[in-house]
């Protein structure tokens, strides 16, 4: 059933990738962006249009509006606290919500034969639908507001966890289960020692996979009415008064937020399984 | 006092071993030896509790086993995957101290102990999948021995290490039988090592329904040696006698009695 479920793998689950990254797709990576930020810039100047302007000009207006405060605020002004701000406490909510149900109902699941076969239904059935699709769910249920948002993005990004947990949870090697009855460990213990980290890479597959949805919901969540601040409604905002630097602006900040969140899951990931272990 | 008592086991439809009745006296070293898929792993589980028992009962001291018995220690005949990566050589034989109620400190500090017995102090924050196959096998077996266990069932132990590893291993576990005098049951194809280090050797028969094919006492000196002992006549005879006890039936199928000649010539 785990094969079968894994197989049906959409976006719920990655073959846990290898967290070590050649040297030379670092080498690469750099030269490919900065070729395609120079045609970009070129193309850009050449049109002269106002709807799409030079990446030069929109970084420049990302720093004014952002990234132009005074030392003692870490350069950042107070309209990226009043955006950038709110926006990230409501991901950073969400994110943890559903990392801590995310993992915990996953163990369970995982680790009981009855509750998989109970809950597998349903959960396939939940993480299939398309996450934004429940907003308006959510809106009648909760109205406009931070809870709402909230909400969406931990019913979203739950799932992942979720599922990549019990998978991990359930496919703990039978052998170690038998050393730690041996060892006599307690349940607690035996969570602690053995199932956990059995089933960590497969976790933080769930949990990466949860970050990029974290990062969606929050903007989707922002953009419905009733918000009055975050880097969604930024964006509306802008948009209504067609302020296009603005909303370009917005676009190179979410690019570059959602690269940095990554990057520092992936380093607390490497950071807690290590580089050479083998499981 | 370990007592099996017409103990019979199978998997689902598949029966592994049929009426199995041994006692063994406080103190044994007892070794098993058989064909492979014999039974011998499936007999050691269902002694640590991990398998409910089919049929017939085993008992320890008197108290019918049904979960993991107290003071067991086991050496898994898979050693490397029963080591868990995620913790240090250290931590991984402290980790059965907490039963103990022992502080962090002293249980490293019996951990560190431990290792040093079994020569690996100088390995001991390194993680297990930095050592090799020895060295995993050795850490396995500080684990099991750190419990000061009164019965202890070890799964093929030295079934991959070097010879002179394995010799080494062998003194130092007749070492530790010697001072802690704990219960042992030691499961090897390695009929040299069956009688080397048992009091007493017992042969099953191949599988499926396995018996007690040969119950054999070792009247050897307690005090052994590596080159003197295995040099004795009383060892070449019991020797020769367990490996005509474990290939019995391939022999009366397939070849003829000479087949025992070999055996004693090595
Ligand atoms: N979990 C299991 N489910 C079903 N059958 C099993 C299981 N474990 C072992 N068996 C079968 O039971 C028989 C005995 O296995 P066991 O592992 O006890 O043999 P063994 O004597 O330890 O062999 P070896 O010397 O190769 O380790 C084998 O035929 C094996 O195929
Ligand atoms: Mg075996």
């Amino acid at each position: 059933m785990g094969a079968r479920a894994a197989r049906g793998a959409d976006v719920t689950t990655v073959p846990s990738a290898g967290p070590t990254r050649p040297a030379l797709g670092a080498l690469l990576r750099w030269p490919v962006l900065a070729v395609a930020v120079g045609v970009w810039e070129s193309a850009a100047r050449a049109r002269g249009s106002v709807f799409f302007p030079p990446p030069s000009r929109i970084v420049r207006h990302a720093y004014d509006l952002w990234f132009s405060g005074p030392v003692s605020h870490l350069f950042l002004t107070d309209a990226a606290f009043d955006t950038i701000g709110p926006s990230l406490g409501r991901m950073a909510t969400g994110f943890v919500l559903a990392a801590v149900a995310g993992i915990t109902l996953g163990v369970a699941i995982g680790r009981s034969r009855r509750a998989w076969a109970l809950c597998d239904p349903v959960v396939q059935f939940a993480r299939a639908v398309p996450p934004p699709a429940l907003v308006p769910v959510f809106v009648v249920v909760l109205d406009f507001g931070t809870p709402m948002q909230v909400a969406s993005i931990v019913f979203s990004a739950v799932w992942p966890i979720l599922v990549n947990t019990a998978e991990g949870a359930r496919a703990t090697d039978p052998l170690r289960l038998d050393v730690a009855a041996v060892l006599r460990l307690t349940p607690a213990e035996r969570l602690r020692y053995v199932i956990l980290p059995s089933a960590l890479p497969r976790v933080f597959a769930g949990l990466r996979l949860s970050l990029s949805l974290t990062l969606i919901l929050m903007v989707f969540s922002e953009l419905l009415p009733g918000t009055e601040n975050g880097i969604g409604f930024l964006l509306t905002d802008a948009q209504s008064r067609s302020d296009l630097l603005t909303v370009w602006a917005v676009l190179v900040l979410l690019g570059v937020l959602g690269h940095l969140l990554n990057t520092g899951l992936l380093a607390v990931e490497r950071r807690l399984l290590g580089t050479g272990r083998k499981t | 006092m370990l007592r099996l008592d017409s103990l019979s086991q199978s998997y689902g439809e598949h029966r592994v071993l049929r009426d199995v009745s041994l006692s063994v006296p406080d103190g044994q070293l007892l070794c098993v030896v058989g064909p492979s898929g014999c039974g011998k792993s499936t007999l050691l589980r269902t002694i640590a509790g991990l398998l409910p028992v089919r049929e017939g009962a085993v008992t320890i001291d008197g108290t019918l086993v049904t979960g993991v018995p107290d003071r067991l220690a086991v050496v898994f005949q898979d050693y490397g995957r029963s080591l868990l990566p995620w913790l240090s050589v250290r931590d991984n034989v402290a980790l059965p101290l907490r039963r103990q109620g022992l502080r962090r400190a002293e249980r490293r500090a019996e951990a560190e102990h431990m290792l040093e017995r079994v020569g690996l102090e100088a390995s001991a924050r390194r993680s297990p999948w930095q050592l090799s196959g020895g060295m995993q096998q050795r850490v396995a077996i500080a684990r099991a021995l750190v419990v000061r266990p009164s019965l202890l069932l070890m799964d093929e132990p030295f079934g991959s290490l070097d010879a002179r590893t394995r010799e080494d291993l062998e003194d130092l576990l007749l070492e530790v039988h010697r001072t802690d005098g704990a219960t042992i049951v030691f499961v090897t194809h390695d009929i040299d090592e069956s009688v080397y280090l048992g009091d007493r050797v017992v042969v099953l028969s191949a599988g499926p329904d396995s018996r007690v094919a040969r119950d054999l006492p070792v009247g050897l000196p307690a005090q052994r040696d590596q080159i003197a002992t295995r040099g004795l006549p009383e060892f070449v005879a019991l020797r020769a006698e367990v490996g005509r006890a474990v290939r019995a039936p391939a022999r009366a199928a397939v070849l003829g009695p000479a087949d025992a000649e070999p055996e004693q010539a090595r």
